[in-house]
């Protein structure tokens, strides 16, 4: 019963998120970069639906438009980090030993920092823009690929049917692609799942600190972060970025728990 | 027991050897010569001569790693490019603002998380649970820089009970301090919660399950007994180890509350220097953050035995 309503609530919220998106990739109510200093700082109203901000920027445009960076950013990084962290702990769980201790031990370490601060250092090297951005949340978020595709790949490995494989002839390489990765793929999805959501909130994040997608490209993040001087004489600079971070992220997590609880049958309806 | 002391405090060593190298290795990639991005674009040959020799730049790049991991060992850490300030006394005293937040709000959303989280799976899929893993699923999405605005926006400016910016070392005046620390600490409380309550409840509904709780009730343990004597204790074990990635969490991401409430903690401290090029300090920070990282999970799991004796034996 509940994983239905996560379903449908979940589903319902990420596809508002993934539509916004989309929609904003070919219209916009306005220009969302478009300054018009006669309207600065317009409370919402029947013209500007979410008011507008201190350039006289259309709020509900630029948010529309940030829900495309931040939609794109997140999904490039869950592909570049999901892709490598794949390969990464499919070589490390299948063929063990030496390999798979000293990838471990990397990976371990770099799993010692926190996935935030691990991205927020290579900002400093690839410098804040959305391509450094998507690279460094991406090399940030591989460790943890890695760990959960080599548990995985580890225990997959042992069932009679890769054994199977193995003794009518099949080489090692054939086994892993034909056999071990697909059967690897509801864990990876699950975790994609959840790390869409990390990096939704890692990217807001990072450019609300001003390391992530610079100005005047709007993101939810950027946006949050110019709203402060005007918080108390313009108030709706700083809700509707923040609520659109918000429901995104519940609607992310609540389809991933749906997920998780479908794939996981030990958890349903737990 | 001292086996599993000796084997935990032993596979640190590697890890703190690669964070080392990790943090040396990412402040020499980034682009240009850092002494030319230090010193800025006119600058005569023998400033930058001895800045690159006062930085141990001229030495070959296995050289100096080695020389670093020395001065590391004796706690020197270099000077800040700005201010000439030891890099370690000047991260200490940042982090103590970072640590008493980070701290103070794990404590307290721990207190409140787990009995939340073991009333939910004793009720479980009653209309509390629902409540209980509602509010936590809405905790967990909210992020935590716009709920710090939301309260600064609430309580700061439109009730005027507390103070918007600024920020008194407790050394000072204790309770001003604490004025200034409560709604940045109250703000990660409550995103805090979220995690923890979920984790908490699914510990308790695995033990709630099985064969000796049903033992207690049936030789007739009042049913509070059950709960706090049974199942909380053998809940909380994977709880605590939730714990200590959630610090490591917090301190990572604490830069941006100590952004929304203008406080001069470790996180503020670190994207300070990556403005203005102060590369030591970055340097420091991310190794004394992943430091302290390290150890905090080391701690967890050396006294999750406590919770869960089966862990020595193993």
């Amino acid at each position: 019963m509940r994983w239905r309503a996560n379903t449908v609530i979940g589903g319902a919220l990420t596809a508002l998120a993934l539509g916004t998106a989309l929609t904003a990739a070919f219209w916009t109510p306005f220009d969302p970069l478009r300054v018009n200093l006669r309207a600065r700082l317009q409370p919402p109203s029947s013209l500007y639906w979410l008011g507008t901000d201190e350039f006289g920027r259309d709020v509900l445009s630029r948010v529309m438009a940030g829900a495309g960076t931040s939609v794109v950013v997140a999904l490039s990084t869950v592909a570049l980090a999901i892709s490598i962290g794949v390969v990464v702990g499919g070589v490390a769980g299948y063929l063990r030993g030496w390999t798979d201790r000293i990838i471990m031990a990397v990976n371990d370490a770099l799993l010692a920092f926190p996935g935030i601060l691990l991205a927020l250092a290579m900002m400093i090297v690839l410098g804040a823009n959305k391509s450094g951005l998507v690279l460094a949340l991406g090399l940030a978020y591989i460790p943890s690929v890695a760990r959960v595709v080599r548990g995985t790949v580890l225990s997959i490995r042992e069932k009679e049917y890769i054994e199977a494989s193995r003794v009518i002839g099949n080489s090692e390489l054939y086994s892993m692609v034909r056999h071990v990765l697909p059967n690897a793929v509801a864990p990876v999805a699950v975790l994609a799942t959840s790390m869409f959501g990390w990096v939704l909130l890692a990217e807001s994040a990072l450019s609300f600190l001003g390391l992530g997608v610079p100005p005047p490209a709007p993101t939810w993040g950027n946006m949050l972060a110019a709203s402060r001087p005007y918080m108390e004489t313009a108030a709706w600079l700083s809700i509707a970025p923040g609520l659109c971070i918000a429901l995104t992220l519940l609607g992310i997590n609540l389809l991933g728990d749906s997920l998780r609880d479908r794939l996981d049958p030990r958890m349903a309806h737990g | 027991m001292l086996g599993y002391l000796a084997r935990r405090l032993a596979m640190t060593i590697p890890t703190l050897l690669l964070v080392a190298v990790a943090v040396f290795t990412l402040v020499r990639l980034i682009p240009g010569d850092p002494v030319q991005v230090m010193l800025g674009d006119n600058v005569d040959a023998a400033q930058a001569a001895q800045l690159r020799a006062q930085l141990g730049l001229d030495e070959a790049i296995p050289l100096q790693f080695l020389h670093w991991l020395g001065k590391l060992a004796t706690g020197d850490l270099g000077h800040s490019i700005t201010n000439n300030l030891a890099v370690l006394p000047l991260i200490l005293e940042r982090f103590q603002v970072s640590a008493v937040i980070v701290l103070v709000a794990v404590a307290a959303a721990t207190c409140i998380a787990v009995p939340a989280g073991l009333i939910a799976a004793w009720k479980q899929n009653s209309a509390l649970d629902l409540a209980v893993v509602s509010s936590a699923a809405l905790l967990l999405s909210i992020p935590s820089f716009w709920l710090g605005l939301l309260l600064l926006l609430l309580f700061g400016l439109k009730l005027k009970w507390l103070p918007v910016i600024g920020y008194v070392p407790f050394s000072e005046n204790f309770w001003q301090a604490a004025v200034f620390m409560l709604l940045p600490i109250v703000t990660l409380t409550v995103l805090e919660i979220g995690v923890l309550t979920r984790m908490a409840r699914a510990a308790s509904i695995e033990v709630l399950r099985l064969e000796y709780v049903t033992h207690a009730r049936a030789k007739g343990v009042p049913e509070w007994l059950v709960l706090g004597r049974h199942v909380l204790p053998n809940a909380f074990a994977p709880t605590w180890t939730l714990i200590g990635l959630v610090l490591g969490h917090l301190l990572g991401g604490i830069a941006v509350i100590e952004t929304v409430f203008t406080l001069p903690g470790l996180g503020r401290l670190l994207v300070d220097s990556i403005f203005a090029r102060d590369y030591p300090v970055v340097q420091g920070c991310l190794l004394f953050t992943a430091v302290i990282y390290v150890v905090v999970n080391l701690i967890v799991d050396l006294c999750y035995p406590l919770f869960d004796p089966r862990v020595a034996v193993a």
